[in-house]
């Protein structure tokens, strides 16, 4: 199979020593496996997440967006972007479809673009990660290269916010999507049925400014996971992945509960399966340790 | 009855030959029920098996058939033979279906086959083979009363299929209400504005049409007759009356708006600047396309305010207690009147649940573009001050009172059916005054229409000159099964006076209500019943000799079809009956009977059925179901093979208001240890398809009852249920609860 | 109130939803809301709106603007977009709380106190600093945004979070002194002044 090349928005959370940068480390393992290469975007920003709107107004959030979209489509026009990261991918793939859809803010933007010599015409699909994996690639694909089967592992595959709404995976539904599932059956584990907190908001930005009510979310998310007999809980998304890991210990002070759920990335699991160490796939990184699959991967 | 020659008929198909002894029922045919001969046949309903049946017809070897094979719901077409009595003895739904396919459950399953086929031996027995009735008559004519929307499309309707048809309206001129309005809500796509009523080209077409007499100012002073051979007199305002003979009717009576004066909390009558929506549309009519002027000073108006379900959807008082279904577009479409002039006018719909259903949702969303508010509260009161009006209302959503100014108020109120006398206020009177006094009294008050009755059809029926009403005045018999059937036969409803409605329902209702009066005249020519047993050929007959008079069939036929002679003996108005078989119930002195179907044809197979005796503790329970809807729920049940006690043997009866207390006395004397009626829903609800069925036999058998107590039998016994046809799964287990009744109380002493 | 508010309630005066159509992120979708109540059951913070998204649709057509723009309300949102995908009239609900939050914002009237505001705004000076969200720096900044007493007392107890991630190199204290951001900060503050320039002057001439 030939490479597959895709401009690559891997997001400020993603940078070195940044919070989710064992995704990173991960995702490239994984890609390697799959003979996908990413190309970044030269000189990548912000995408202005979703709390940025108290001091970005929508002109200014859609133009920091297409900041990115216009490089990438003078870099390379023809590959599709990807981002890993739920925000960077809403963020671009939103901008793309509202000034695709209105020529006003499509103009205006580029009259903003042009002070640094930029054009964008929305050339490229914006797609998430998982878009890239399950449909230019297939759950087939993808399970071929399993060498390592994650069996005896029960995960639950939290999707929550950002990757599923408002856009989501094609064929997916909003109310209970199955693709995290599916992935998990492919690396040869078992999803937890009938996960009830599947998407469920985390409290995302709010986890920091509202840190109760945010917290007594995480808490049911974690709690339905070991309702379901889960050993950990898998995301495609670093901010679930760092809200549902590192408040558990002020979750476990709060509500008197002994929480310790691995969270990983799904791309930790497929890396782990395709055979790379947990070094490779930022097992280190994991604030709770995901011992199962540590093991696994340390396995000759 | 020396001229009896019956035939049996035998399937051996869809497993029957493999698992009843089918030799053993043709010899119980032949030997217990007298048939001239029984023949089996591997597949009846085959080509082969229908013309074997058929040269048997045709060369007179007989003239009643018993056709044991499959439900007589199945194979209609195959097993049609209507120049002799046929009928069908049901092995497959109603034995192997139902019965388990082992070897321990043969005995009891070939038991309960050969009892059917005894069964259907004693009824083709009591049959007489059916002949139309020779006074049908045809007439093509059709009567339309009222010449507003409905009407007049009912009467084109009628005339392009080939129908003449006369038209009276009691008003100088055509169009009814609609012919007010400014523009109507749209039926066309976007569906976004408001659209030319299309009223001036349908009378139009009326008065071009050679096929339409049209009576203006005139009114409807006699009707009488039935299906096929109505007269009715049409007066005129002036004077005049002319007589003409129609075969069907059709009502079209529309509504009356609501009396808005009833509504002083909403200033109407207080300010001219409060109107109701016809009175907007006038003044929309006025202004031409231009600026809405108010009445009060012609000055421009600026905002406007609509309040939704003005005394209706109200259980106070004097108000409607129903919606009218058209309001909430109407007033959309009112608002656009403003807007469409100049977006700068203040648009407000109150409204506390907006009903907009279908296209009318894009109408909704095209009022939001337009700038229509929306706001969800209940209206208090509207007094003039300000620069206007003021409105207080109380906003649902924001839980607050608020008070706002208006130049013009508009009042979405009801509509209020013509529907004439309530023939029934007398009856409803009554029991309203039993329920309990004065309660019953302010309850009666309540309820009674807001407009003047006046008759509108003067039937000369003797259950009163207009059609009954079913609910809140309006005409219906039956709103789920056959809305355009009345409870008189041949006289159809449509539009505003059967339930409230928009002009493009009323369309479609009316196109609806002129094919059925065409179906219901050339049935009437034909001798044959209207819905539901359409096709029937029987009617109801009496023995003169045996009547008293009582008068029981007349005031119990729920269709009017039934007068009395000078003599106060029943007179069967043939072509208003639709073969229930109600009266036939009712007579206590069993002289009513169908050629097809009788109190000896039910009755001799209650008798047919072999009862074991005491010792071989084998009850019987016998389940009388209507063919409307419990057998057919029984049928459905074999079907998917849920099976029920072999221990019953189910009767289908026309309804369960034919069915004659005398079958279960009968029953139970000659050893039945169960009796079963299963009928329709009853009531308000009611979907019993000739209306007062299922609930007279309820009544019926609750004088049973007192029997039951004379001959020393437990209650349970006897059982009167009401089973819908989608209770496939609860209709086999009441009878397996009747068969666990049977075992807890015993068997009947009853046995010989 | 700053003098962008008083000039526009002379402008709109009685006419919140126009303001709204003119000035907000997609404000033009609050005349289509059929008060169903979905986006008000659909939000995971719904019970701690002062007013959830239905009622403020409402209050902005009966034209109670202070109450509107004053109320913590649009700030509880998470941007989970479940209100946005059940909506039955397809309002892009989760965009107009952003932006009257916003709106509310420009005009000085947005609840100065509001948590979640104040970190928004840090997160957005932070990223149109340089291009890049500077984790720590924005982190530090959260812990101190009720003054220094409160900062010390989060921190504390905020330590073994921080120690989680910096064992697991998931956080880099460096970086309150090494964080590059992008190369091209100037072309990126540029491409931002011009778009809040073209924004304000829109608002300018829809209201006038």
């Amino acid at each position: 199979m030939a490479k597959k090349e895709y401009m690559f928005y891997p997001g400020c959370s993603a940078e070195r020593l940044a919070s989710a940068s064992n995704y990173e480390v991960s995702v490239q393992a994984m890609c390697d496996v799959l003979d996908i290469q990413l190309n970044e975007i030269p000189d990548w920003n912000c995408c202005g997440a979703s709390i940025g709107y108290a001091g970005g107004g929508e002109l200014p959030r859609l133009a920091l967006n297409a900041r990115n979209l216009a490089i990438a489509e003078q870099e390379h026009p023809e590959q599709d972007i990807v981002a890993t990261c739920a925000a960077c991918w809403l963020g671009a793939r939103e901008t793309k479809d509202r000034l695709e859809e209105d020529s006003t803010l499509m103009r205006e933007t580029n009259e903003a673009l042009a002070e640094a010599g930029l054009k964008y015409e929305a050339k490229q699909r914006v797609r998430h990660m998982v878009e890239v994996l399950i449909e230019d690639i297939g759950y087939e694909e993808l399970g071929s290269h399993v060498k390592k089967p994650l069996s005896g592992m029960k995960i639950a595959g939290y999707v929550g916010c950002q990757t599923n709404r408002p856009f989501g995976i094609e064929g997916e539904s909003f109310e209970n999507p199955k693709y995290l599932d599916k992935m998990i059956e492919t690396v040869g584990a078992e999803p937890v049925e009938k996960y009830d907190k599947k998407v469920q908001c985390c409290g995302g930005a709010l986890a920091f400014s509202e840190p109760e009510k945010s917290q007594a979310m995480i808490k049911d998310i974690i709690e339905a996971a070991y309702d379901g007999g889960a050993d950990m809980i898998v995301t495609p998304c670093p901010v679930c992945q760092l809200n549902v890991e590192v408040y558990q210990g002020q979750i476990n002070k709060k509500y008197r509960t002994k929480f310790e759920m691995p969270v990983v990335y799904y791309s930790q699991l497929m890396g782990v399966a395709y055979g790379k160490s947990a070094k490779q796939v930022g097992l280190d990184g994991q604030v709770i340790r995901a011992r199962k699959l540590e093991e696994l991967a340390d396995k000759k | 009855m020396a001229d009896v020659k019956i035939g049996a008929y035998i399937c051996k198909g869809c497993g029957l030959g493999e698992r009843l002894d089918t030799q053993a029922l043709a010899t119980i045919a032949t030997r217990e029920g007298k048939a001239a001969f029984a023949k089996e046949h591997d597949v009846l309903c085959s080509q082969s098996g229908v013309d074997m049946i058929r040269k048997d017809i045709d060369a007179g070897e007989v003239d009643r058939i018993v056709l044991a094979a499959c439900s007589r719901r199945a194979k209609t077409d195959a097993f049609g033979f209507d120049t002799v009595a046929v009928s069908r003895c049901n092995l497959r739904e109603g034995v192997i279906w139902t019965q388990p396919d082992t070897e321990e459950a043969r005995e009891l399953t070939q038991e309960m086959a050969e009892d059917y086929v005894r069964m259907s031996c004693a009824e083709v027995k009591q049959m007489i083979p059916p002949h139309p009735n020779e006074l049908a008559e045809r007439n093509r004519h059709v009567l339309v009363v009222g010449g507003g929307i409905s009407g007049l499309t009912a009467a084109v309707e009628a005339s392009r299929a080939g129908y003449p048809v006369t038209l009276v309206e009691k008003s100088g001129a055509l169009g009814g209400w609609a012919a007010q309005l400014w523009r109507r809500v749209p039926t066309r796509a976007p569906y976004a504005d408001p659209q030319d009523t299309g009223v001036a080209e349908l009378v139009a077409e009326v008065e071009a049409d050679p096929g339409i007499t049209v009576y203006l100012n005139s009114t409807v002073t006699r009707t009488s007759g039935a299906p096929g051979r109505f007269a009715v007199d049409i007066t005129a305002e002036s004077g005049g009356t002319a007589t003409e003979n129609f075969g069907a009717i059709v009502q079209a009576t529309g509504f009356t708006p609501y009396d808005a004066n009833r509504l002083p909390e909403f200033g109407f009558g207080k300010s001219p600047d409060v109107v109701d929506q016809l009175g907007l549309e006038a003044l929309a009519r006025a202004a031409d396309g231009g600026a809405i002027k108010r009445p009060s000073d012609g000055k421009e108006v600026r905002s406007v305010l609509f309040i939704q379900c003005a005394g209706q959807r109200s259980t106070a008082k004097g108000h409607l207690p129903y919606c009218s279904g058209h309001c909430c577009n109407t007033s959309i479409k009112q608002a656009m009147y403003f807007k469409d002039s100049n977006p700068d006018i203040d648009t407000t719909v109150l409204y506390t649940d907006l009903r907009t259903p279908g296209k009318g949702e894009d109408l909704y969303r095209s009022g939001q573009r337009k700038g229509v508010i929306f706001t969800k509260g209940v209206a208090q009161e509207v007094k003039p001050g300000g620069r206007g009006l003021q409105v207080r209302f109380k906003d649902l959503i924001l839980d607050q009172e608020v008070e706002v100014d208006a130049d013009l108020v508009v009042l979405a109120t009801g509509m209020v059916p013509n529907s004439g006398v309530d023939i029934e206020a007398a009856l409803k009177k009554e029991a309203a005054g039993a329920e309990g006094g004065a309660d019953g009294e302010a309850a009666a008050d309540a309820d009674a229409a807001p407009v003047q009755e006046v008759s509108i059809l003067n039937l000369d029926y003797r259950q009163g000159p207009d059609l009954p009403k079913l609910m809140h005045g309006f005409q219906d018999s039956h709103f789920i099964c056959f809305p355009y059937e009345t409870r008189r036969t041949g006289i159809y409803t449509t539009g505003p006076v059967r339930r409230p409605m928009d002009i493009a329902q009323a369309l479609e209702d009316a196109t609806g209500a002129a094919l059925k009066a065409i179906q219901a005249l050339e049935n009437a020519a034909l001798g044959r019943a209207a819905h539901p047993r359409s096709g029937d050929l029987s009617y109801p007959s009496f023995h003169r000799d045996g009547c008293t008079q009582c008068k029981r069939c007349t005031v119990e036929c729920p269709f009017g079809a039934i007068d009395e002679d000078e003599q106060r003996y029943p007179m069967f108005n043939e072509a208003r009956c639709r073969r229930c078989g109600t009266c036939m119930g009712a007579c206590p002195v069993r002289v009513i009977y169908f050629d097809n179907y009788s109190i000896d044809t039910v009755g001799q197979q209650i008798k047919a059925v072999d009862m074991p005796e005491e010792s071989q503790e084998k009850p019987r329970i016998l389940v009388l179901a209507c063919e409307n809807d419990a057998y057919p729920a029984l049928d459905m049940a074999a079907m998917n093979r849920i099976g029920y006690s072999a221990y019953a043997r189910v009767i289908p009866v026309r309804c369960l208001g034919s069915v004659n207390s005398i079958w279960v006395t009968d029953a139970l004397n000659g050893g039945y240890d169960g009796v079963m009626l299963m009928g329709c829903q009853k009531g308000d609800n009611y979907q019993c398809h000739f209306v007062k069925g299922s609930e007279l036999a309820h009544y019926r058998m609750s004088k049973v009852y007192d029997t039951l107590e004379q001959l020393q039998l437990e209650k349970d016994r006897v059982e009167t249920h009401e089973v819908a046809i989608t209770d496939i799964q609860r209709a086999p287990q009441l009878i397996e609860a009747m068969a666990e009744t049977v075992k807890r109380v015993g068997l009947s002493p009853f046995k010989f | 109130m700053s003098d962008l508010n008083t000039a526009m309630v002379e402008k709109y005066r009685n006419s919140f939803l126009k303001e709204v159509e003119a000035n907000v992120e997609e404000g033009e979708w609050v005349k289509m809301c059929m008060q169903c109540g979905v986006c008000s059951g659909s939000c995971p913070l719904g019970p701690y709106w002062e007013h959830p998204p239905q009622e403020i649709f409402m209050m902005i057509r009966a034209g109670e603007r202070d109450e509107v723009l004053k109320s913590t309300s649009m700030w509880m949102c998470t941007s989970c977009y479940n209100c946005i995908v059940r909506c039955p009239r397809e309002l892009p609900i989760t965009h107009i709380m952003h932006g009257l939050a916003h709106y509310a914002e420009r005009l000085g009237i947005a609840p100065r106190q509001n948590p979640t505001r104040k970190f928004a705004l840090m997160f957005w000076d932070n990223l149109s600093k340089t291009g890049r969200v500077n984790e720590p720096v924005l982190g530090v900044g959260l812990y101190f945004m009720n003054g220094i007493k409160e900062g010390i007392r989060t921190a504390l107890r905020m330590a073994p979070v921080g120690l989680g991630m910096l064992r697991t190199k998931r956080f880099n204290p460096f970086a309150f002194l090494f964080h590059r951001g992008c190369k091209g900060k100037k072309d990126i503050h540029k491409i931002i002044r011009k778009a809040r320039e073209l924004e304000l002057a829109k608002a300018a001439k829809f209201g006038g």
